[in-house]
C-alpha cells in the first residue's frame, strides 16, 4: 500500500527532475509528452533517440518500460501503412502488435508490413540503463534486484538519483544490499569526494565476486593516491574470497565427478569387489542402461510426449531391469563355467563385452544418440561464486541413494545374508541350505543391474554411443582396486577421493596429465597397499 | 649342444618352418613377375612379415603368461615403444625430405612451432643408438614397473588391471601432442632404413627376413628359459606361488627377469612392425589391442610357444579375411572367439591337438610311446583353489 504511494510522490519528483535535465540542455527540449516521445523513440537521430529514452526514464512512467524493452529487443517497428509505432510480440513468423503510445491491441501483421527501429549500441546502452534504472522503482524485489544488477554492470552515473530514492524506502534486505553495490559502482564515476569512493570500493569488495573484481581492477587502472591504495585493498580481499570459492568449485567439481565414478564403479563393487569376478563387460552393462533410456524417451517422444519430464522414472526400473536380465543371463551362461580361474573370466567377459558393443552398434548404428534432460535436470544453481548445473546435483544424488540401497540391501535383508555367506564360504553356506547357485545368479544380476542405473544417470551428462562404457571400465576398475575390494564404504571414499584429486589436478595439469597424474599415484598406491584402502582381514583374504 | 636339448624334435621342426617361410617368400616376391604362379605379391609381403613381428610379441607374452602366470594385459605398450623408438629412427632419417624441409626438426614440431630438437630426441639419427632403445625403453618401464608390482606382491588379477592401467596411461601420454610424439597422427612417411629406401622390394624383403630371424632367435631365447632350472622355477610359481616363496625362492626375481625379458622381446617385434606398416600411433597403445594379444596366446594354446605362434598367425588372418569379407561381424568372430576359447578350449589348438594325440595313442597301445608332457595338467578348472 504505502509503496504505491510513494512511488507516485516519486512520479512526481521525477518529472521535475526531468523537466530540469531537458531544460539544462543546450538542443531542442525533448518533449515530454508520451506521444512525441514515442515518436522521437522510432523517427529522431541516434542522439535524439538517446535523449528521448533518458526522458522516458526519468518519466518513472511503468508504461514506457514494455516499449524501451521492446526496442532493446528490436521488437519496436514502424507500421508501413500509417507510420504508427508499435510494438511487436512474435506470433511464430507474424507479429502480433501493441500501439506503442497506449499499448492497445492491434492486428497481427506479418514482418513485411512493418518498418525496424534502427539502434546502434549508445542506443541500446543507453536503453538498458533505462531499463534498469526504470525497474529499481518496481513494486517485484526480484525486479528490483536485477534492475540494481544491471546498474551495477553499467556504473552509468545518470542512475544516481533514481537509485538513492530506491534506496530510502527498500523494504527488502536482499534488494537494499543489492542497491547499494549498485550505488557503490556509481559512486566511482562521478566526482564525489575521495572518502565517499573509498567507503564505495569498501561496499564493492565486500560483494566479492569476479563481477566485483573486474569493476575494481578497472578503477585501481585509473586511480591515484589513496584510492589507488583502497582500491588495491580491495582487489586483493576480493581476490582472497574468490580464491576460496575456486577451492569449493573444485570440490563440488569433484564430487560431481567422484559421484559419478561411484555410480560406474558400485556394480562392479558387488560383482568384483564381493563376488571376485572380474567382469569386464561392466561398462557394457552401463550402456546398455543408456540405451534403455534411449528407447524409453524416444516411446515417450512418440506416444506420450507429454510424460517426457517423467522419462527417467520410468526409465529407472527398466535399465534396472534389462541389464539385470542380462547379467543373470550372462552370470548362468558364461561366468558360472569360470569360478576359480579370474583370468579366463576376464577374457571371456571381454570378448563378451565386444560383442555386446557390437550388436549395439549394429541396432543402434555407432553414431551418438540423443537423450534429452528432463526439465527439472536442466539449468543450475547458484551458491556464492559457484555454480552447480542441476544435472550433476541430480546424480550426485542419485550415486548417493543408489549406494544406502546396496548397502541396505547386503546388511539387512536376507538376500544379502546369503550373499555375503555365500562369498564367505560357499560349501558352509551350500550345507546350510543356501541355493549357492541362484545366489550367484542373483548377486550378479543385483551388479549389473545397478551398473543399468549408471547408464541412465550417465546418459544425462555424456555420449549415449557403443563405446560408453569403455571409457568408464578402467576407471571403475581403479576404483574399486583402490577402495579395497569386497568394501562398498571403500568403493565410495575412493570414488570421491580420486573425483576430488583429479579435479584439483586438473588446473594445474591440464585434464590429460591430470588423468595421467592420477592413474599413475593410483598404481603408486597399490604398491603401497595392494589390498586397497580398507582391506578385507582374515581368513578369507587368501582365498 | 645345450640348445638342441631345449628345443626338441617339435622346436627343430620349428624353426626348419620359420626358416623355409623366411627364404621363400621374399625370394618368390623378388626372383618371380606379376603373373606367374610362384609369384608372391609385395603386400602378401608386409602381410606375412606382420605376422611374424605378431608371432614374436605372442612368443613374449606366452612366455610370462603361459609359464609364469602373469597376464599382462599392458604388452602392446612395450610393442608401441619399441616400435616409437624406430619410429624415431625413420623419422630422423627422413631429414630434409620432409614437407617443410627443415633439415633437423620433423614436419610436425616444424607445424607446432618448435624450434630445436627436445633432449629425447637425440641420437636417435644413429641406429645402433636407436636399436639399443629398442630394447632399454620397454625393458626399463618393465624392470621399474614389475619392480614396484613384483615387490609388493601384486599378483593375478590385480596385476592386470593396473598393468592396462599403465597402458592406458600412456595412450593418453602420447596423444597429446606437446609430448613431441607427432600426437594422434603418429610418426609416419618414412623415406629410408640405414640408407636404402622403405619401399623398395628388396629393402621388404630384408625386413622379411630380418623378422624371421627375429622370431627364430626369440623362439630359441623362449625355450632356453623355459627348458632350463629357471623354466621350472617358473611353471612352480605359476602354479603355486607361495609355496615356491616358502621353499625359498625369491619369486620376484624370476618374475622380474622374465617381465623384463618378455618387454624386450616384444619391443623388438614392434621395432621390426612399423618399417613393414609405415606408421606408428598411439592407438597402439590402446588396451583393447593388448588383450586381442592375449588371445592370439589364448587361442593357440598357452604355456606352448608354438601355440602362441599358431595362434597369432590364426587371429590375425582372420581378422584381415574378416575386415575385408565382412567387416560388420569382425567384432562379433573375435568376442565369440574369447568365450569359445575359455568356455571350450582353455588348452587352445595346440593343446587340443595334444590330447587328440594323447586320445589316439590310448586307443592304440604302443610299447614306444613317449610321455607327453603337458604343461597345462595344472591348469584345469579349480574352483575354490588358490588364486592365480
Amino acid at each position: 500500500m504505502t509503496r504505491v504511494a510513494t512511488m507516485q510522490v516519486l512520479r512526481l519528483l521525477l518529472v521535475f527532475l526531468v523537466l530540469g535535465v531537458a531544460f539544462g540542455q543546450p538542443q531542442p527540449a525533448v518533449a515530454e509528452d508520451r506521444e512525441a516521445l514515442v515518436a522521437t523513440l522510432a523517427g529522431g537521430s541516434f542522439a535524439e533517440k538517446e535523449r528521448a529514452i533518458q526522458a522516458a526514464a526519468a518519466t518513472g512512467d511503468p508504461d514506457f518500460v514494455p516499449v524501451l524493452q521492446a526496442m532493446a529487443d528490436n521488437r519496436l517497428f514502424e507500421r508501413k501503412s500509417d507510420g504508427r509505432v508499435v510494438v511487436g510480440e512474435p506470433v511464430g513468423r507474424n507479429f502480433r502488435l501493441l500501439d506503442a503510445v497506449t499499448l492497445d491491441e492491434l492486428e497481427t501483421v506479418a514482418a513485411g508490413a512493418l518498418d525496424r527501429v534502427r539502434v546502434n549500441n549508445r542506443v541500446r546502452r543507453a536503453l538498458s540503463v533505462a531499463i534498469g534504472s526504470m525497474t529499481l522503482l518496481s513494486p517485484d524485489p526480484a525486479q528490483r534486484i536485477r534492475a540494481a544488477q544491471s546498474v551495477f554492470r553499467s556504473g552509468d552515473p545518470e542512475a544516481l538519483p533514481i537509485l538513492d530514492q530506491a534506496l530510502l524506502d527498500e523494504t527488502s534486505d536482499r534488494a537494499r544490499t543489492r542497491l547499494e553495490q549498485a550505488r557503490a559502482a556509481v559512486i566511482l564515476n562521478t566526482d564525489a569526494p575521495d572518502e565517499a569512493k573509498i567507503a564505495a570500493i569498501g561496499v564493492i569488495a565486500a560483494r566479492g565476486d569476479r563481477e566485483a573484481l573486474t569493476l575494481l581492477t578497472g578503477f585501481r587502472n585509473q586511480a591515484e593516491g589513496e584510492l589507488l591504495e583502497a582500491a588495491e585493498r580491495g582487489v586483493a580481499t576480493v581476490e582472497r574470497r574468490l580464491k576460496t570459492w575456486e577451492m569449493a568449485q573444485h570440490v563440488t567439481f569433484g564430487l560431481s565427478l567422484g559421484s559419478v565414478l561411484l555410480l560406474a564403479a558400485i556394480g562392479l563393487a558387488i560383482t568384483f569387489g564381493v563376488m571376485g569376478v572380474i567382469n569386464m563387460a561392466h561398462g557394457e552393462m552401463v550402456m546398455l542402461g543408456a540405451y534403455t533410456t534411449f528407447v524409453v524417451q524416444q516411446a515417450i517422444r512418440t506416444h506420450y510426449p507429454e510424460l517426457f519430464d517423467a522419462s527417467l522414472f520410468i526409465a529407472i526400473p527398466l535399465a534396472f531391469a534389462v541389464t539385470g536380465a542380462v547379467g543373470i543371463a550372462i552370470e548362468r551362461g558364461i561366468i558360472r563355467w569360470l569360478y576359480g580361474r579370474p583370468l579366463e573370466t576376464l577374457l571371456a567377459t571381454w570378448g563378451l563385452s565386444l560383442v555386446l558393443q557390437q550388436t549395439v552398434r549394429t541396432i543402434f548404428g555407432p553414431t551418438n544418440r540423443e537423450v534429452g534432460n528432463p526439465s527439472w535436470m536442466s539449468g543450475s544453481m547458484e551458491i556464492g561464486a559457484i555454480s552447480i548445473t542441476m544435472n550433476r546435483l541430480w546424480i550426485f544424488f542419485f550415486a548417493l541413494a543408489v549406494f544406502a540401497l546396496l548397502l541396505l540391501i547386503l546388511k539387512r535383508t536376507s538376500f544379502g545374508l546369503e550373499m555375503r555367506a555365500v562369498t564367505q564360504n560357499r560349501q558352509m553356506a551350500g550345507a546350510m541350505g543356501i541355493r549357492t547357485g541362484r545366489v550367484d545368479a542373483l548377486t550378479f544380476g543385483l551388479g549389473s543391474g545397478v551398473a543399468g542405473l549408471a547408464g541412465v544417470a550417465l546418459s544425462q551428462i555424456d555420449n549415449v554411443s557403443p563405446n560408453l562404457g569403455q571409457s568408464y571400465i578402467i576407471d571403475s576398475f581403479l576404483v574399486v582396486v583402490f577402495g579395497g575390494v569386497g568394501n562398498l564404504w571403500g568403493t565410495l571414499t575412493a570414488a570421491m577421493t580420486l573425483g576430488i584429486v583429479n579435479k584439483f589436478l586438473e588446473p594445474y595439469a591440464g585434464a590429460v596429465l591430470g588423468k595421467i597424474a592420477v592413474l599413475v599415484l593410483v598404481i603408486l598406491f597399490i604398491q603401497k597397499r595392494p589390498r586397497g584402502l580398507f582391506p578385507q582381514r582374515g581368513r578369507a583374504v587368501e582365498a | 649342444m645345450l640348445l638342441t636339448r631345449y628345443l626338441g624334435e617339435g622346436g627343430w621342426w620349428f624353426l626348419f618352418a620359420i626358416a623355409v617361410i623366411g627364404i621363400a617368400v621374399p625370394y618368390c616376391n623378388l626372383a618371380f613377375q606379376p603373373g606367374d604362379p610362384f609369384y608372391v605379391s609385395g603386400f602378401m609381403v608386409s602381410l606375412i612379415g606382420k605376422f611374424l613381428t605378431y608371432a614374436l610379441l605372442a612368443i613374449a607374452i606366452d612366455l610370462i603368461w603361459g609359464y609364469c602366470g602373469i597376464l599382462s594385459l599392458g604388452h602392446g605398450a612395450f610393442f608401441a615403444l619399441g616400435g616409437y623408438a624406430m619410429g624415431m629412427y625413420l623419422t630422423r632419417q627422413i631429414g630434409d625430405r620432409g614437407v617443410y624441409a627443415h633439415p633437423v626438426l620433423p614436419d610436425f614440431m616444424v607445424f607446432s612451432n618448435w624450434t630445436e630438437l627436445p633432449w629425447y630426441w637425440w641420437g636417435f639419427d644413429n641406429f645402433a643408438f636407436a636399436m639399443l632403445m629398442v630394447l632399454l625403453v620397454p625393458g626399463t618401464l618393465a624392470f621399474v614397473f614389475g619392480w614396484l608390482a613384483f615387490r609388493s606382491r601384486v599378483t593375478g588379477v590385480y596385476f592386470s588391471i593396473i598393468s592396462q592401467a599403465m597402458t592406458f596411461a600412456l595412450m593418453l601420454a602420447f596423444f597429446r601432442n606437446d609430448m613431441g610424439f607427432g600426437g594422434n597422427n603418429g610418426l609416419t612417411d618414412f623415406k629410408d632404413i640405414l640408407g636404402f629406401p622403405i619401399q623398395a622390394r628388396e629393402t621388404r624383403a630384408g625386413l622379411f627376413v630380418a623378422s624371421a630371424v627375429a622370431l627364430m632367435l626369440g623362439f630359441m631365447i623362449a625355450k632356453a628359459v623355459t627348458g632350463s632350472k629357471l623354466g621350472q622355477v617358473l611353471v612352480a610359481i605359476r602354479d603355486a606361488e607361495s609355496r615356491t616363496r616358502f621353499l625359498g625362492y625369491r619369486v620376484e626375481h624370476y618374475k622380474l627377469f622374465v617381465f623384463t625379458l618378455s618387454a624386450m622381446m616384444a619391443g623388438v617385434a614392434g621395432a621390426l612392425y612399423v618399417p613393414q606398416v609405415g606408421i606408428i600411433n598411439p592407438g597402439e597403445f590402446t588396451p583393447a589391442n593388448s588383450i586381442e594379444m592375449v588371445v592370439w596366446v589364448a587361442v593357440g594354446g598357452r604355456g606352448t610357444l608354438v601355440g602362441a605362434v599358431i595362434g597369432a598367425v590364426a587371429v590375425n588372418y582372420g581378422k584381415t579375411w574378416f575386415t575385408t569379407a565382412f567387416p560388420e561381424f569382425w567384432l562379433f568372430a573375435l568376442g565369440a572367439l574369447f568365450i569359445a576359447v575359455t568356455l571350450f578350449f582353455p588348452k587352445g589348438i595346440v593343446g587340443a591337438w595334444n590330447s587328440y594325440v594323447g586320445w589316439m595313442r590310448a586307443q592304440k597301445p604302443d610299447p614306444l610311446a613317449y610321455k607327453s608332457r603337458d604343461p597345462l595338467t595344472l591348469d584345469s578348472g579349480r574352483r575354490g583353489a588358490p588364486a592365480e
